[in-house]
């Protein structure tokens, strides 16, 4: 059996850190935010260059969780410019930009899909009736263990750094998103593929906090396992 | 208040409250408990360092592509507007 490299993902012990949040450090611009709008308002198609370098193919994706194709993904994205421009006055800064972006998109989404008489995946919004424990019961030991009932019987192995990295590591955590629940799909999209805060992803959703860390804990737990076949399967080949 | 955390969480208690402990969203309390479990177990904190790995690789899917014709409508557009 080959030996496992030490990962770099096998951290010491956090013990009293009082951040966990292992997702991307939040890209907030912040004060660059109302620059960019107070530019974009003047006509400074800078601005506009700099906000469609930044989100254009966030948006894509984020439409890609409403529509059937890329290519109509594409066009929902285009609307939602066009939707951004007009509204730019409107725009008070009561949600950030990203989340008001964001926002567009899916509301650009759910029209076309209205409009094209196909039934959007994420209208039933929350409805995700999916319970079931997050990893196998039969990797804990059973309750016939006085002592160790519920410790792991089959603890998972770690994953080298290199693998994690991989092209085709990546695609295969791509399909297992795919694979997800519409709603599962999109909060994990939106938290974990484009960085979106909690309250950001839960105003585009129109979804609660605890809703959404329902469901980002289920797609998470899904694609972890789906990830952890992937790896054995590499593990088996070698 | 006790003198003593006892660590009663079990691994399959734990992997359930992964995205809370994430999120912050555990009393300070169980994340004490938390995180005395995963100072004693090994397969917990390969879990753990799983999740991480997993969202951070989940970030790495994020690309910027914008073909430069969808660019240059887009900015043809920001263009039109102005003039109108």
């Amino acid at each position: 059996m080959v030996g496992h490299t030490e990962p770099l993902l096998f951290p010491a012990m956090e013990i009293g850190s009082t951040s966990h949040d292992p997702g991307r450090a939040a890209e907030r611009p912040g004060g660059d935010e109302e620059h960019l709008l107070e530019a974009l308002r003047r006509g400074d198609e800078s601005a506009f260059s700099q906000l469609v370098d930044h989100h254009h193919a966030s948006m894509v994706r984020v439409a890609r969780l409403y529509v059937g194709t890329l290519a109509a993904a594409e066009e929902v994205a285009q609307d939602a410019w066009l939707g951004l421009l007009q509204g730019l006055d409107r725009f008070e800064g009561r949600c950030t930009l990203k989340a008001w972006i964001f926002s567009i998109v899916a509301n650009c989404a759910k029209s076309r899909g209205a409009r094209d008489k196909r039934s959007v995946p994420l209208s039933s919004l929350g409805q995700d009736d999916e319970g079931g424990a997050s990893v196998e019961p039969d990797r804990f030991l059973d309750d016939s263990h006085p002592r160790w009932a519920g410790h792991w019987s089959q603890p998972p192995a770690p994953w080298g750094a290199d693998e994690l990295v991989a092209r085709e590591t990546l695609q295969a955590i791509a399909s297992a998103m795919e694979k997800l629940p519409p709603m599962q799909r999109a909060v994990m999209s939106m938290r974990d593929v484009e960085g979106l805060e909690s309250e950001e992803t839960c105003q585009v959703l129109g979804i609660s906090e605890a809703n959404q860390r329902v469901l980002l804990h289920r797609a998470r737990s899904k694609v972890r396992k789906a990830l952890e076949g992937y790896m054995r399967e590499g593990e088996a080949s070698r | 208040m006790r003198a003593d955390i006892a660590s009663d969480l079990t691994c399959k208690e734990l992997v359930e409250l992964v995205t809370d402990y994430f999120e912050g969203r555990l009393t300070s309390e169980a994340d004490a408990r938390f995180e005395v479990h995963l100072f004693g177990c090994t397969g917990c904190r390969v879990y753990l360092a799983q999740m991480r790995a997993l969202v951070r690789a989940a970030g790495r899917l994020a690309e910027k592509d914008l073909p430069a014709a969808v660019r240059d409508d887009l900015l043809r557009t920001f263009r039109e507007r102005k003039r109108a």
